[in-house]
C-alpha cells in the first residue's frame, strides 16, 4: 500500500478554504492522489468541486491545512517556484478561459510557448492535437467564433498538449455531445496510461461508468467522502509505488 | 484515436520574442504611451538644448571677456582726453602681465553710444569718454586690478578701470539660473513620464488581467510577463521618442536660426556643437529606458500581489 510521502502526486491534509469572512466552502479535506490514477470528483453544484480544483491547480491558497504537490509544500513554497510546478499540471477550466485574441492554434500552443519551445517544434503537435479533437478546420478561428463545444475541445487540447503529470479537468464534457464526451474521456485515459494522474470533476454520473478503473471522490457541502474507498485504500498500479 | 499524438513534457526554456509579442494584444498594451513619450521627449529635448545653448553662451562670453579690462577716460576736453588715452596705453603696455593694449577708435565708441545718444553727437554737449581695452595674461584677480588702478591713478586720476567680466556678472548669474531651470524641467518631465507610463501600464495590466492569469496558471513566470510589457512599452516609447525628437529638433533649429539672425556675438555663441547634438539625441534613449524600466517595475510589483 502507498504510504504518505512515498511517491504521492498530491497530498491534502485537513484543508479548509473560505472566501473572505464567509463560511468555509471546503472543510477538513484530506486525501492523497497517486501517480497514474484516474479520479472522478463528484458532488452537487456548490459542493466545492471547483474550489478544490483551484487548490489543486495552484490558483488558490487554502485558509488552513497543508497541501503538498509533487512532493513540494504548496503553502510555504516561494512564489518563484510556482511556475515550474504549474508546468507539470494541465488544467481544463470550467469556463474554458481561452485567450480571446488568440486563435485556436495559438491557444493550444500557449503552454508550449510559455515553456519556451521553438515555433518549429510547436507547429506539428499542435496541429495534430487540434485535428484529433476535430478542429483541424478551425485552427485559425478566434474563441468568440467557436461554439461552446469547440471552445471546450480547444481548452482540453491546451491542457494536454504538454503531457502533464497531473491533469485537472472541471466539467470537461459539459458542452460536448455524448460521442465527443466519450472521445475526450478516451484521450484522458490514454494520457492516464502514459502515467498522467487525472482528476475530472463532474456531476454527470453516466460519465463515471465510462472509465471502469476510475476512483470516485465525492464532495458534499465542502466535505469529502470516499464511496470507492480510493482515499482509504489507494490503487495499486504499475506506475505507483507499493 | 486516428494516430498517436506527439505530446511532450514541458521544460523550462524562455519564451521567444515573437511568442511574447503575440501573447498580449499590442494595441491594448501601448495605449497613450507613444503620445505621452512624444510630448515629454519634445519638451525634454527643447529644455536640454536650451540649457546647452545657454551654457555655450556663458562659456563664449567668459572666454572672450576673461583677462580683459577696459579703461575709461572721462574728460570733457577732447585733446586732453586723447592725450590721456595715449598715456594710459603707454602705462598699461609697460605693466608686467599685460599682453595687448588697444585704444578703441573714437568712431567705434560713438557707434556704441549711438543707440542711446543718436548719431550726431555734439562733443560740447555730451562728452563721450575715450576707451582703452587691454588683455592680461591669465585671470584677472582683485589684486592685479588694484595694481593697474594704482599705476593709472598716479598719473591720470580720472581713469576708471573695470574688468570686462564684471559687467556680465549679473548676466552670467541669470544664465546659470536658466540652466538650473532647464535641469529642473528635465527632471520634472522625467517624473511626469514615469507617472504616465506607470498609469498606462497599470491600465494595460487591468485590461489584460484575464490573459495574465491564464499565462500564470500555464506556468508563465513574472519575468516572462514583465518582458512582454517591457517590449511593448519600449516599442511604443521608441515610436514616441523619434516623433518627439524630430519635432523638438525642428523647433530648436528654427529658434537657433532666429538667434543667429540677431548677429550678436553673445547670441551666436549659443550654437550647439556636435557633442551637444549627441547629448540631445540621447534624450529619447533616456526616455525609452525610463519608460521601459518603469513598465517592468510596475508589472513586477503588480504580479507580486497575484498568486
Amino acid at each position: 500500500m502507498n504510504t504518505p510521502g512515498s511517491g504521492e502526486i498530491v497530498q491534502f491534509d485537513n484543508v479548509g478554504l473560505r472566501y473572505g469572512t464567509e463560511r468555509e466552502v471546503l472543510s477538513d479535506v484530506s486525501f492523497t492522489l497517486y501517480p497514474g490514477s484516474f479520479y472522478f470528483l463528484t458532488g452537487a453544484s456548490g459542493a466545492g468541486k471547483t474550489s478544490l480544483l483551484k487548490l489543486l491547480y495552484l490558483s488558490q491558497r487554502p485558509s488552513r491545512g497543508g497541501i503538498r504537490i509533487f512532493g513540494t509544500d504548496a503553502i510555504t513554497m516561494p512564489r518563484e517556484k510556482l511556475p515550474a510546478l504549474r508546468r507539470r499540471l494541465g488544467v481544463v477550466f470550467q469556463e474554458f478561459r481561452l485567450v480571446s485574441h488568440l486563435s485556436a492554434f495559438d491557444n493550444v500552443a500557449l503552454p508550449l510557448r510559455v515553456a519556451g519551445f521553438a515555433e518549429s517544434e510547436i507547429a506539428k503537435p499542435v496541429a495534430d492535437m487540434l485535428e484529433w479533437v476535430g478542429l483541424a478546420d478551425r485552427m485559425s478561428a478566434r474563441p468568440a467564433t467557436l461554439s461552446g463545444g469547440e471552445q471546450q475541445r480547444v481548452a482540453i487540447a491546451r491542457a494536454v498538449i504538454g503531457r502533464p503529470q497531473l491533469l485537472v479537468a472541471d466539467e470537461p464534457t459539459g458542452n460536448v455531445d455524448p460521442d465527443m464526451a466519450v472521445k475526450l474521456l478516451r484521450l484522458f485515459e490514454a494520457l492516464n496510461r502514459l502515467g498522467t494522474t487525472v482528476v475530472v470533476a463532474t456531476h454527470d454520473v453516466h460519465l463515471l461508468k465510462k472509465v471502469p478503473d476510475s476512483l470516485i471522490m465525492r464532495l458534499d457541502k465542502g466535505r469529502l467522502s470516499d464511496p470507492t474507498g480510493a482515499l482509504k485504500y489507494p490503487p495499486r498500479r504499475s506506475g505507483s509505488p507499493t | 484515436m486516428k494516430r498517436p499524438l506527439k505530446l511532450f513534457p514541458i521544460g523550462g526554456r524562455s519564451m521567444s520574442g515573437a511568442a511574447q509579442a503575440e501573447l498580449l494584444p499590442q494595441a491594448r498594451m501601448a495605449g497613450p504611451i507613444p503620445w505621452v513619450i512624444a510630448i515629454m521627449v519634445m519638451l525634454m529635448v527643447i529644455a536640454v538644448a536650451g540649457g546647452l545653448a545657454l551654457r555655450n553662451v556663458a562659456r563664449t562670453a567668459a572666454n572672450e571677456l576673461s583677462g580683459g579690462i577696459t579703461v575709461q577716460l572721462v574728460e570733457a576736453r577732447p585733446e586732453v582726453r586723447n592725450a590721456q588715452a595715449r598715456q594710459a596705453s603707454q602705462i598699461l603696455s609697460a605693466l608686467p602681465g599685460v599682453s595687448q593694449v588697444v585704444q578703441v577708435p573714437q568712431a567705434e565708441v560713438d557707434a556704441l553710444v549711438e543707440p542711446w545718444l543718436g548719431g550726431d553727437i555734439d562733443e560740447a554737449d555730451v562728452p563721450v569718454p575715450a576707451m582703452v581695452d587691454a588683455r592680461l595674461d591669465g585671470k584677472i584677480t582683485p589684486e592685479r586690478l588694484m595694481v593697474i588702478r594704482n599705476a593709472l591713478r598716479n598719473q591720470i586720476p580720472s581713469a576708471r578701470v573695470d574688468a570686462q567680466s564684471s559687467w556680465l556678472t549679473p548676466v552670467f548669474g541669470a544664465i546659470a539660473s536658466l540652466q538650473w531651470l532647464a535641469l529642473a524641467l528635465v527632471l520634472l518631465l522625467g517624473l511626469a513620464t514615469v507617472a504616465a507610463v506607470l498609469l498606462a501600464t497599470r491600465t494595460a495590466l487591468g485590461s489584460n488581467r484575464e490573459t495574465i492569469e491564464i499565462v500564470h496558471l500555464l506556468g508563465g513566470t513574472d519575468q516572462q510577463i514583465a518582458r512582454i510589457f517591457q517590449r511593448s512599452t519600449a516599442l511604443a516609447a521608441a515610436e514616441g521618442g523619434v516623433a518627439g525628437l524630430a519635432a523638438a529638433i525642428t523647433v530648436v533649429v528654427l529658434i537657433g536660426r532666429r538667434f543667429a539672425g540677431l548677429g550678436s556675438g553673445m547670441a551666436t555663441g549659443g550654437a550647439l556643437s556636435w557633442i551637444d547634438w549627441l547629448i540631445v539625441a540621447a534624450v529619447p534613449l533616456l526616455g525609452i529606458a525610463l519608460a521601459t524600466a518603469t513598465a517592468r517595475w510596475t508589472v513586477l510589483r503588480a504580479l507580486e500581489r497575484m498568486l
